[in-house]
């Protein structure tokens, strides 16, 4: 206790120590306070940057790991494309080979034939040779007929020249204009003149007017095949002597169509025609031409015999049909004996 | 009086008609008379006439209208006027062959000038009438229906509708097989008018069976009925592939060739028509006619005649050098290039050495190799030539020059680029499409060399060029 009281005589003491060593302390205490911190912030950061930068190594091989995985696949992606294309660029140019040595063998083949073209041009060619060569024959031969033609017209010409001046043809007495007596021979004329015949001295025109008019009338083809009474008549018709009927009583009687008899009608031959006629058909109704020879043995000896097509033939008759009907092939049979029919009654 | 002093001014009215008639048709057929006549009246005189009692009177006033309305289209209308048609038409079925002959001619006369005048033929109900006298006896009155019939439808295809369907064609079909020949050649000639105009007229004759007479006639010696006939099957064959394949059917093939080598002008003219109208519709029709050696017989033909008459044959080888290369071949081979060229040089038409320079143009226009054919014969600087002259020869330059690097060649050299640059087109037309596809085929620097004003140019840089001495 009696350092209680000891302590509580001293408290005042203490109590003034404390306030006053208080009161020093207090002065440097915020600055120490402050320059702890310092040292704590400081030190702190020093820590964590440097855990930070340990972080950041450990991310950057994490990351590098990762992204030289990633690289690599596409790498390898890229190979893989490149490879294809470049494949598949082989097989193109390969099969364009391949195609365009079979399409241009195909064409030449089929569609341009170089070989079949030159073929069809020279066939071409020498038909055009032969046409030409036709067409200059038929132009040759029209010709030739046509100078055969002019001839032929010349040669009438002068015939009927000839037969013109043939009064001038020489007479045993006197000889004619082409006959010279001093020349070796006689002018060609001469010899023409000898040959033709004389023209004979024209007929006097007969006026056929009238008959033309006639005619004309008569060849209508409506009802007026003869003239009416009521047309005049024609004006160039000579003035008839003598009492005469009407013209056109005349005239009908003239032109009225013809009416004959029976007997006049038909023919004169009429039976042997009939006759003619009826044979004609029988003709038709034939079956065949040869005569059918009755059953006797009169005409034996006229008609000839006519051996059958099979016998007459010179390669021998067929033994088809009389020796044997169906092919033989007696390997094949079970035994050789004929065959028996065994009848049932 | 007695009775014939009165008889006798009868007859001398009579006697004056005829002669006035008579007189009439005889001056009718001078052309320097015509207009004197038509003053005078002619017409309104003529027109009773035609209704006279006297059979020859009423015939030969009948041809004088006819030769009056043959002469020109104003008194053909004056004829159609004054209603004169209906009373021929009313007594060409009543009167006799001579009359009949007579007013077929008038309606003959009438309806060649103008389609306007054929119609009012046949508003007047003439065809049902000119059908009739086809059926006639008479060979002439046959012939004057069929020719006026082949009038009437020559002008277009109503009025050969009309014809068709008046029936003409099996009664000409008919006239066809008549012995006479100018019958057959009128009646030809009146089937290529009605078959002319469309596939279905043409089809109708082909029904009638027209084409197996037609072309049995092509061996026929006369010469107009083969050029009537020859026309007749090309105007057939034109229409359409199944007709031609018809007309080829009747085996006109090596028959036709022959008439290629005819004295007729005329008749060369129509039969290369006709092969060319064949052979314009397909390949396979082409290569039958190479087949059978058209092609030859063709050149053959274009070398012996002028003019006109060879242009059917020119235009058929460019139908067959353009349907393909094998035939442009078939030509070159049957020597047609030199025989084109020739053409090309010597023809002086315009149209003919263009139809010349378009088949030089479908020749070779295939493969270089038919370039070079068309170019080896010299053909391109005759063509330069032409090119100065006519712009229509124009285009076939463009179509031989693609190809062939020779024939490039022998284009330059010959001056056609020179010329080509020197034409002045406004831009946008054809001619300046065709100069640039030609520029195309040439490097840059050679075009320019040849532009008109090239030179200059250079000598400009060389003026404004500062030398670099200094």
């Amino acid at each position: 206790m009696a350092t209680l009281a000891r302590l509580q005589g001293r408290s005042a003491v203490i109590r003034n120590q404390y306030y006053y060593r208080n009161s020093v302390v207090n002065q440097f205490r915020k600055k120490e306070n402050d320059a702890a911190i310092k040292i704590q912030s400081w030190f702190r950061g020093c820590k964590v940057r440097a855990y930070i930068r340990y972080l950041y190594k450990k991310v950057t091989i994490i990351q590098k790991w990762w992204r030289s995985y990633l690289g690599r696949q596409q790498y390898q992606l890229m190979v893989k494309v490149a490879y294809y294309t470049m494949k598949m660029n082989l097989y193109n140019t390969m099969a364009v080979r391949i195609q365009r040595r079979w399409r241009g063998y195909r064409i030449r083949k089929y569609c341009f034939n170089y070989y079949y073209l030159k073929e069809y041009l020279k066939a071409v060619s020498e038909t055009n040779d032969v046409i030409r060569e036709a067409l200059e024959e038929f132009a040759e031969m029209k010709e030739k007929e046509e100078r055969k033609a002019d001839l032929e017209r010349e040669e009438k010409k002068r015939d009927y020249q000839a037969r013109k001046m043939h009064y001038l043809l020489s007479t045993k007495q006197i000889p004619g204009v082409y006959n010279s007596p001093f020349r070796r021979e006689p002018d060609p004329w001469e010899l023409q003149l000898q040959k033709a015949k004389p023209l004979t001295h024209r007929k006097p025109n007969i006026k056929q007017k009238c008959s033309i008019n006639l005619s004309s009338w008569l060849e209508c083809t409506r009802s007026r095949s003869f003239p009416q009474s009521e047309i005049l008549p024609p004006i160039n018709r000579k003035q008839c002597q003598g009492p005469f009927r009407d013209l056109s009583e005349v005239l009908q009687q003239r032109y009225k169509p013809l009416e004959p008899t029976l007997r006049v009608a038909e023919p004169i031959s009429e039976l042997k025609e009939a006759r003619e006629a009826f044979r004609r058909e029988e003709l038709v109704l034939n079956i065949h031409e040869n005569v059918f020879l009755p059953f006797s043995t009169y005409h034996k000896n006229k008609e000839k015999y006519r051996p059958s097509v099979h016998s007459s033939s010179k390669y021998g008759a067929a033994s088809y049909g009389h020796q044997h009907f169906r092919d033989e092939n007696p390997q094949k049979w079970v035994n050789s004996k004929c065959y028996v029919l065994m009848l049932l009654t | 009086m007695s009775q014939r002093q009165v008889l006798q001014v009868f007859e001398q009215y009579q006697k004056a008609r005829t002669q006035f008639v008579q007189m009439v048709a005889e001056l009718a057929t001078r052309p320097q008379n015509i207009e004197t006549l038509q003053n005078a009246g002619v017409m309104s005189l003529l027109r009773p006439l035609l209704l006279d009692v006297v059979p020859t009177i009423q015939q030969t006033a009948a041809l004088a209208l006819g030769r009056l309305a043959n002469y020109n289209d104003d008194l053909a209308e004056a004829v159609v006027k004054g209603d004169i048609l209906p009373q021929l038409v009313y007594s060409l079925a009543e009167q006799n062959r001579f009359y009949k002959k007579a007013a077929a001619f008038v309606l003959r006369a009438v309806g060649k000038h103008s389609p306007q005048l054929a119609q009012a033929i046949v508003d007047c109900g003439a065809l049902d009438t000119l059908v009739i006298c086809l059926e006639d006896f008479d060979p002439g009155v046959k012939e004057a229906a069929a020719w006026a019939l082949g009038y009437i439808a020559r002008h277009n295809a109503e009025l050969s509708q009309a014809v068709v369907d008046a029936g003409a064609v099996p009664l000409l079909v008919l006239c066809i097989q008549e012995p006479e020949i100018a019958l057959k050649r009128i009646a030809a000639s009146a089937l290529s008018d009605i078959s002319k105009h469309s596939p279905e007229l043409a089809q109708t004759v082909v029904d009638a069976g027209a084409i197996a007479h037609l072309a049995q006639m092509i061996l026929n010696p006369d010469p107009k009925l083969k050029r009537q006939v020859l026309s007749a099957l090309s105007q057939i064959a034109k229409h359409s592939v199944d007709l031609a394949e018809m007309v080829v059917e009747a085996e006109i093939f090596p028959v036709v060739l022959t008439c290629l080598k005819d004295k007729d002008e005329y008749v060369k003219k129509n039969a290369s028509t006709l092969i060319r109208e064949i052979a314009k519709h397909t390949p396979e029709l082409s290569q039958l006619i190479v087949n059978a050696g058209g092609v030859a017989a063709v050149i053959d033909c274009i070398g012996s005649c002028k003019g006109n008459i060879r242009l059917p044959g020119i235009m058929m080888l460019g139908y067959v050098a353009a349907h393909s290369e094998n035939l442009a071949m078939a030509v070159i081979i049957s020597k047609g290039v030199p025989q084109l060229s020739v053409c090309l040089s010597e023809e002086p038409e315009d149209h003919i050495k263009a139809a010349a320079a378009w088949t030089l143009g479908q020749i070779g226009r295939h493969t270089p190799e038919h370039a070079r054919a068309v170019a080896v014969t010299n053909t391109l600087p005759v063509l330069l030539c032409l090119y100065m002259s006519t712009e229509s020869s124009e285009d076939l330059q463009i179509k031989v020059l693609p190809h062939d690097s020779k024939a490039r060649r022998l284009f330059v050299t010959s001056g056609g680029l020179k010329k080509v640059q020197e034409i002045k087109a406004e831009p946008g037309s054809l001619l300046q499409e065709y100069i640039n596809s030609i520029n195309n085929c040439y490097p840059e620097e050679i075009v320019r060399y040849y532009s008109p004003g090239y030179s200059d140019t250079l000598l400009q840089r060389v003026d404004s060029y500062q030398p670099l001495i200094n």
